[in-house]
């Protein structure tokens, strides 16, 4: 092969501009397709990111009361409608054996146990309508990091104590260090001191969570020793609403993943994706129509060359190696090219492309993996663009290519 | 099949047609017998149209008779496929063409190089030396390192001659060697052709307009209208 080498890379060098011209679109495109890559990776990675700071991946819940049709005895007429009955709060049968399994479950990173419910929040005169939450504050952490978002006080969950949404203050005219007072309709009552104030900027939760010890938010909402749900997290957020089906199929419990919640997010992140592939292919299609018209170009110019190969013994298929050679050493460097030029977008991207809080909104950089990817679409777009040009070569009649 | 005068081509009813099967077939060469022994030296003459380039490239392999039998040292090159005769071709045929057509991106030296690369594949040190003392022979090992455009046209056209004798061919074949230098440096290119045919057993196969020159071969060949019609003469008196 060393006869084919030594001849493309000769016609490479030799056709400064069109090689430079060729290398240039190749590597444009290879920047582009691991740039669009990178960027909207980082992007769905980092919405889901911020979508994640007040969710869990996945919550465990008891399964629903179903309303069951009695068994007709013969005879009997039998309703036609089951109408479904009100779910009332219940807790999850036998928790902690559930906790431990959910534990040891692969791919979940963890686990905390919560009670929660509804209430109400009164100070003075005003009252507000709250969701409690009754948690393991060690635990709870490494789920909704709390304590990434305060911005008052501290994040202390203890007896006696409750940190609340920064909103739900404002309107109780509360701050940190004043008493608020809980009740519930299961006929809980309570007094907590604030001690800290979350904002994990959705307004939602903001207005009406309520962060308390899980012993006290047992006793407020009547589940002595019970829990309503258990929170889990997993490595893949991706992977959330796999392992979530799993645990299911293992428990006869209701897990339902931030996927299932987030079904619009999710389908938006499945339309960039598509979007993306799109974008992608044409580039690859727009750099091999590039690659194959410099080489047509540079064919017909070396038809002389190429009959002076032939008439010296070169076979066809020595020529059309000559020029596949070409479009893989095009594509090969266009990649390493394009790679770096992708390097360089991603850390301007970084400084540039900024969320509303100042944090870069590209977190990843380019993987290994696409890097790789990147360079074996560009060789194998090299070589393909190369076919056409490099028949053409071998079929040239030297007689033809000599003649003047 | 050894000797003094092996026969290295002959050529037995050679026809060649273009455009066959259409209606403006057309036959060029109209059965021409022909052969050369080893260490000829023989001018191909005829007016312009009489198919002398038809004959070369058929005798060069490049194109494939339409009928008759073509020998290259005896064998019979018809049952040869396009890869053997590639092969046979690259081993056995030196060209020089009247454009010189040396390629341009490769060194003068390693013009002489290439027949030797397509046939061994890799460069190796043996093929430079012979291509250096090619050059040599041509009076240019001064220019090996130099690229064709930096040379003149007869500095070129013994460039070519130096890369036909690259795989040291028993036949070279010499499409108007001289057509567009000037008479001097003709003289010195077709003076370098005498010698080498002197100094080794390579025959010549020259196609020439220039009738001085036709004269100072052995052998001349005249084609008119696709046949020969001498093939035999002794020597032309030179003036």
């Amino acid at each position: 092969m060393r006869f084919e080498w030594i001849v493309a890379t000769r016609f490479l060098r030799e056709g400064r501009m069109q090689t430079a011209l060729i290398l240039g679109g190749t590597a444009v495109g290879v920047a582009v397709i691991l740039f669009i890559t990178a960027l909207i990776n980082s992007l769905q990675v980092s919405l889901a990111t911020r979508t994640l700071n007040t969710q869990a991946h996945i919550v465990v819940r008891p399964p629903d009361d179903a309303a069951s049709r009695a068994l007709a005895p013969a005879d009997a007429s039998v309703a036609a409608r089951v109408e479904a009955r009100a779910q009332r709060l219940r807790s999850i049968d036998q928790w902690e054996a559930v906790f431990r399994r959910l534990e040891g479950t692969a791919r979940v990173t963890a686990v905390s146990p919560v009670v929660s419910g509804s209430g109400t929040a009164l100070r003075g005169n005003a009252n507000r309508a709250i969701a409690l939450f009754g948690i393991e504050p060690e635990r709870y952490v490494r789920i909704v990091k709390i304590t990434d978002f305060m911005v008052a006080g501290e994040f202390r969950v203890s007896p006696g104590n409750a940190v609340i949404g920064v909103e739900l203050a404002a309107d109780l005219g509360a701050t940190v260090g004043d008493r608020i007072r809980v009740t519930t309709p299961e006929g809980g009552n309570d007094v907590f001191l604030v001690t800290g104030l979350f904002d994990l900027g959705v307004k939602d939760v903001n207005k009406r969570w309520a962060l308390v010890p899980l012993k006290t938010a047992q006793a407020l909402l009547a589940l002595p020793g019970g829990v309503t749900n258990v929170d889990l997290t997993v490595d893949d957020i991706f992977a959330a609403e796999e392992v979530a089906r799993l645990i299911e199929g293992g428990t006869g419990l209701k897990a339902e993943s931030w996927m299932a919640i987030n079904t619009q997010l999710l389908a938006a992140f499945d339309n960039q994706t598509m979007t993306t592939r799109v974008i992608r292919a044409f580039v690859v299609l727009i750099v091999a129509l590039g690659i194959a018209s410099v080489l047509v170009v540079s064919v017909v110019q070396k038809q002389k060359e190429i009959g002076i190969l032939r008439a010296m013994g070169a076979s066809p298929g020595r020529i059309m190696r000559v020029f596949l050679i070409q479009g893989a050493i095009v594509g090969t460097a266009g990649a390493v090219v394009g790679s770096a030029v992708a390097a360089a977008m991603v850390a301007v991207a970084k400084r540039v492309l900024l969320a509303e809080d100042g944090t870069p909104l590209i977190t990843g950089g380019i993987e290994p993996y696409m890097l790789a990817g990147g360079a074996l679409v560009a060789l194998a777009t090299g070589l393909l663009a190369a076919v056409a040009p490099a028949r053409r070569a071998a079929k040239l009649d030297p007689v033809q290519a000599i003649r003047g | 099949m050894s000797g003094a005068n092996r026969e290295i081509l002959r050529l037995e009813g050679i026809r060649k047609s273009y455009n066959v099967g259409t209606p403006v077939e057309a036959e060029v060469l109209h059965g021409v017998d022909l052969s050369l022994d080893e260490g000829e030296f023989a001018a191909l003459i005829g007016p312009s149209g009489s198919g002398k380039s038809t004959l070369l490239n058929t005798v060069g392999l490049l194109e494939r008779p339409t009928g008759g039998r073509l020998f290259i040292r005896g064998r019979e090159i018809g049952g040869l496929d396009e890869a053997g005769l590639t092969e046979l071709r690259g081993r056995t045929i030196g060209f020089v063409f009247q454009f010189h057509h040396l390629i341009p991106a490769f060194t003068a030296l390693e013009n002489v190089m290439m027949p030797m690369l397509i046939d061994r594949g890799a460069p190796d040190a043996p093929m430079r030396e012979r291509a250096a003392w090619l050059l040599e022979q041509v009076g240019l090992a001064a220019a090996a390192a130099k690229k064709p455009a930096e040379l003149s046209g007869g500095m070129q056209q013994r460039v070519a001659i130096a890369r036909s004798l690259a795989m040291n061919p028993p036949l070279v074949l010499a499409d108007e060697p001289t057509g567009n230098l000037d008479t001097h440096t003709a003289d010195e290119i077709f003076e370098l052709l005498r010698r080498f045919n002197a100094e080794s057993r390579t025959a010549f196969l020259i196609v020439t307009h220039d009738p001085r020159l036709a004269a100072r071969c052995d052998r001349r060949i005249e084609l008119v209208d696709g046949q020969i019609v001498e093939a035999k003469g002794p020597p032309w008196p030179v003036d």
